[in-house]
C-alpha cells in the first residue's frame, strides 16, 4: 500500500492525508464547512483554533471516527471509509480525479484502515484492565499482524523508546498522566501507522508533565513520521511544525509555515486568537 | 498543625518501640465520649443473645429432628436437583441476557423492539405462571419442528418426550432469568466509558475482539454484584419448581413434611440452613470474582479476608506496644 512501490509515471506521490471539501454537521450545527487540507508524507502539521472550531472533528474525520456528510478523506492515496462504486483498487488513483459515486465500506474494512492510522486521545483511553505491556501488544495480535511473542517483544521495544521500559507490568491507573499518554503513543506506534493523529495530547496533563509527552512527539517528528497534531501549545507548534493550520468556525482560515502564520498572521481572526493564547 | 492525632502517633511509632516518644504523647488528644453509641450497642447485643438463646432452647424447633433430617438422602437428592436447576438456569439465563442486551443496544430497531418486548413481558409475568404454562405446553403444541417457516419441516420432536420436568423447570427459570440478566448486562455495558469503545475502534480491533477483550471484561466489574444478586434470587426461585412436580430441596422437605407432620418445623429449618449455605458459597465466590475484575480499576486490590486478618493483627500488636510505651 506504500506509494513508493508505484511506477514513477505518476509524477505526484499521493499525499499522506488529503481532506477534500469535507462538510460535517450535527443537526443544525455546522462543525466542518468545506475543509480542504493536504498533508505531504513526513510532514508535521499542527492544527490550531479556538474551542469549538471543529479541529478535533477534522482529526476524527481523518480516521473515520466521524463520517463526513459531504466530501471525502484519503490517506496515502486510499479513500477512508468509502470506495468508488465499480473501482477495484484505490491505490495510486489521485482521489480528486476519480469519478463515480462513493459507497460506504464494510465495518471490517474500515477497521482495517484505521489500524494503519495512529490516533492519540486527549484522555489517553488506555485499557485499564490490561497491563501497560498488554495495552501496547493487544492491537498487533488482535489484527493478526504479529504472533503474541513478537508483539510482546515489539511492545517492550516501544515502551523503552518512550522511556517506560520499567513499567511494563503496571496497570494504567498506577501511572501518572504523562506516563499514560506515553503508553498511548507506544500503543499507536505498535501498528506501525503511516500517519499519526494527536488530539490535544497534552491538554489533560498537569503542566509539569507536558514536557515529557512533547519530547516523545518531537522525537517522532524528527524521525520522519507524518503527524497531524491538534494542540494549544504554540511554542511546541513553532518548534516542530512544518505547517500550521488555523481553523475557525469549521473553515481553514489560513495555513503556512509557523513563522508566517504565528508571527505574521494575515487574518484578523488568527491575530485575535494568537493574542489570547500567547 | 491540624494533623490528626492518629497520624502523629503512627509517625512516632515508626522508630523501634523502645525509643520513647514523649513530646508527641504529651499532646495526645482525648477522644470524644459517645455514651449513646455504647447504650445502643448494649441493647442490640442483649437482643441478639436473647434471640440465639431462644433458637437454641425453644423445644418448638426440635433440633434433634433437625439433626436427623439434615443429611438424609431425600434431602440431599433434593439439594442436588436445586443445584442442577440453578446452575443450568444461571448459565442459560446469562447467555440469554447477554444476547438480549446486545440486541437492545444494537442499531436495528427491530432487534431493539424484540428485546425490549421480551424483557417487558417476562418481567411482568410471575415466574410460577411461566412455569405452569410450560408445564401445560405439550398440550398446546404436540410437536416442535425445525424447518422453513410456514413450509415443510425437517425435524420434529414429540413434545411430551422432550419436555421432562427438569427441562420445563430449567427453561422456565432461564426465560425468566434472561429478562433480568439482560438489564444487568446492559447496565454493565453502558457503564464502560465511551472512550474505551473509541480507542478500540481507532486501533482497528475487530468488532468481536472489542467486545470480548475490551468492553465486556470492564463491564463485568459492575455486572458481577448485580448478577450475583440475581443469582441468589434464582437459587431461591428454584423452590417454585415443586409446582411442576420436580422434587428440589424445598419440594423434598415439603413431601417429607406431609408424611411426618410433626417434623415440619425442623424440616423448614433444614431447608433454611441449606439455602443459607448456598448463598454464602455464592457470596464468597462473588468476592473473589469481583477482586479479579478489579485489576487495573483501582490502584491496589482490596485485601482478601486472610490478608485483612493479618494486617489487623499487626496493627493490634503495634497498638499494644504503643500503649505499653506510653
Amino acid at each position: 500500500m506504500s506509494a513508493k512501490t508505484l511506477e514513477p509515471s505518476t509524477d505526484i506521490t499521493p499525499a499522506a492525508v488529503e481532506v477534500h471539501d469535507v462538510h460535517k454537521w450535527y443537526g443544525a450545527n455546522r462543525v466542518l464547512d468545506g475543509v480542504d487540507l493536504t498533508v505531504r508524507p513526513g510532514e508535521v502539521t499542527v492544527i490550531l483554533g479556538p474551542s469549538g472550531s471543529g479541529k478535533s472533528t477534522l482529526l476524527r474525520v481523518i480516521n473515520h471516527l466521524e463520517k463526513p456528510e459531504i466530501g471525502y478523506v484519503s490517506v496515502n492515496g486510499e479513500l477512508i471509509g468509502v470506495k468508488r462504486r465499480g473501482e477495484r483498487s484505490e491505490v495510486g488513483v489521485p482521489p480528486a480525479e476519480g469519478r463515480g459515486r462513493l459507497k460506504e465500506l464494510s465495518e471490517r474494512a474500515i477497521l482495517a484502515q484505521r489500524s494503519r492510522i495512529g490516533f492519540v486521545f486527549q484522555n489517553f483511553n488506555l485499557f485499564p484492565h490490561l497491563t501497560v505491556l498488554d495495552n501496547v501488544a493487544a492491537a498487533p495480535v488482535a489484527t493478526g499482524r504479529l504472533a503474541k511473542p513478537e508483539a510482546l517483544e515489539l511492545a517492550r521495544e516501544l515502551l523503552d523508546r518512550v522511556g517506560l521500559g520499567e513499567k511494563t507490568g503496571a496497570y494504567p491507573r498506577q501511572l501518572s498522566g504523562g506516563q499514560q499518554q506515553r503508553v498511548a503513543i507506544a500503543r499507536a506506534l505498535a501498528l506501525r501507522p503511516g500517519v499519526i493523529l494527536f488530539d490535544e495530547p497534552t491538554s489533560a496533563l498537569d503542566p509539569e508533565l507536558v514536557g515529557e509527552v512533547l519530547a516523545v512527539i518531537k522525537d517522532l517528528a524528527t524521525s520522519g513520521t507524518t503527524l497531524v497534531i491538534v494542540t494549544h501549545e504554540i511554542g511546541f507548534a513553532r518548534e516542530v511544525a512544518d505547517r500550521v493550520v488555523f481553523i475557525d468556525a469549521g473553515k481553514i482560515v489560513e495555513q503556512g509555515p509557523p513563522h508566517e502564520v504565528l508571527d505574521k498572521p494575515q487574518h484578523e481572526r488568527t491575530r485575535d486568537f494568537l493574542s489570547k493564547v500567547l | 498543625m491540624s494533623e490528626p492525632p492518629g497520624a502523629a502517633v503512627s509517625l512516632a511509632e515508626a522508630p523501634p518501640a523502645d525509643e520513647p516518644s514523649k513530646p508527641l504523647t504529651a499532646q495526645r488528644v482525648q477522644p470524644l465520649r459517645r455514651p449513646w453509641r455504647w447504650i445502643a450497642t448494649a441493647v442490640v447485643l442483649v437482643l441478639a443473645v436473647q434471640f440465639v438463646h431462644g433458637l437454641a432452647t425453644n423445644p418448638f424447633y426440635q433440633w434433634d429432628r433437625f439433626g436427623y433430617w439434615f443429611l438424609r438422602p431425600t434431602i440431599l437428592d433434593g439439594l442436588l436437583i436445586t443445584l442442577e436447576v440453578a446452575a443450568y438456569s444461571a448459565v442459560l439465563g446469562l447467555i440469554g441476557g447477554i444476547l438480549l442486551a446486545l440486541a437492545r443496544l444494537s442499531k436495528s430497531p427491530v432487534l431493539r423492539a424484540v428485546s425490549w418486548t421480551y424483557v417487558w413481558a417476562l418481567r411482568s409475568i410471575p415466574l410460577i405462571v411461566v412455569l405452569l404454562f410450560l408445564y401445560n405446553f405439550s398440550a398446546l403444541y404436540r410437536t416442535l419442528s425445525v424447518g422453513v417457516p410456514f413450509g415443510p419441516a425437517f425435524f420434529s420432536f414429540d413434545e411430551s418426550k422432550l419436555a421432562t420436568d427438569m427441562v420445563v423447570a430449567v427453561v422456565g427459570l432461564s426465560l425468566n432469568e434472561a429478562a433480568y440478566a439482560a438489564e444487568v448486562v446492559r447496565g454493565g455495558i453502558l457503564s464502560v466509558d465511551q472512550g474505551q469503545h473509541e480507542a478500540a475502534s481507532a486501533l482497528g480491533l475487530p468488532k468481536s475482539y472489542q467486545f470480548r477483550r475490551i468492553v465486556f471484561p470492564q463491564a463485568l466489574r459492575s455486572i458481577t454484584p448485580n448478577y450475583v444478586n440475581q443469582l441468589i434470587g434464582l437459587i431461591k426461585s428454584t423452590s417454585l419448581v415443586f409446582y411442576v412436580s420436580l422434587l428440589d430441596l424445598f419440594g423434598s422437605a415439603q413431601t417429607m413434611g406431609s408424611t411426618y407432620p410433626g417434623d415440619i418445623v425442623p424440616l423448614l429449618l433444614v431447608v433454611t440452613v441449606w439455602y443459607l449455605i448456598l448463598t454464602s458459597v455464592v457470596s464468597v465466590i462473588q468476592f473473589y470474582v469481583e477482586r479479579y475484575y478489579a485489576r487495573g480499576a483501582t490502584r491496589s486490590l482490596p485485601p482478601t479476608p486472610i490478608q485483612r486478618l493479618r494486617t489487623g493483627l499487626t496493627d493490634l500488636r503495634a497498638r499494644i506496644r504503643r500503649e505499653a510505651a506510653v
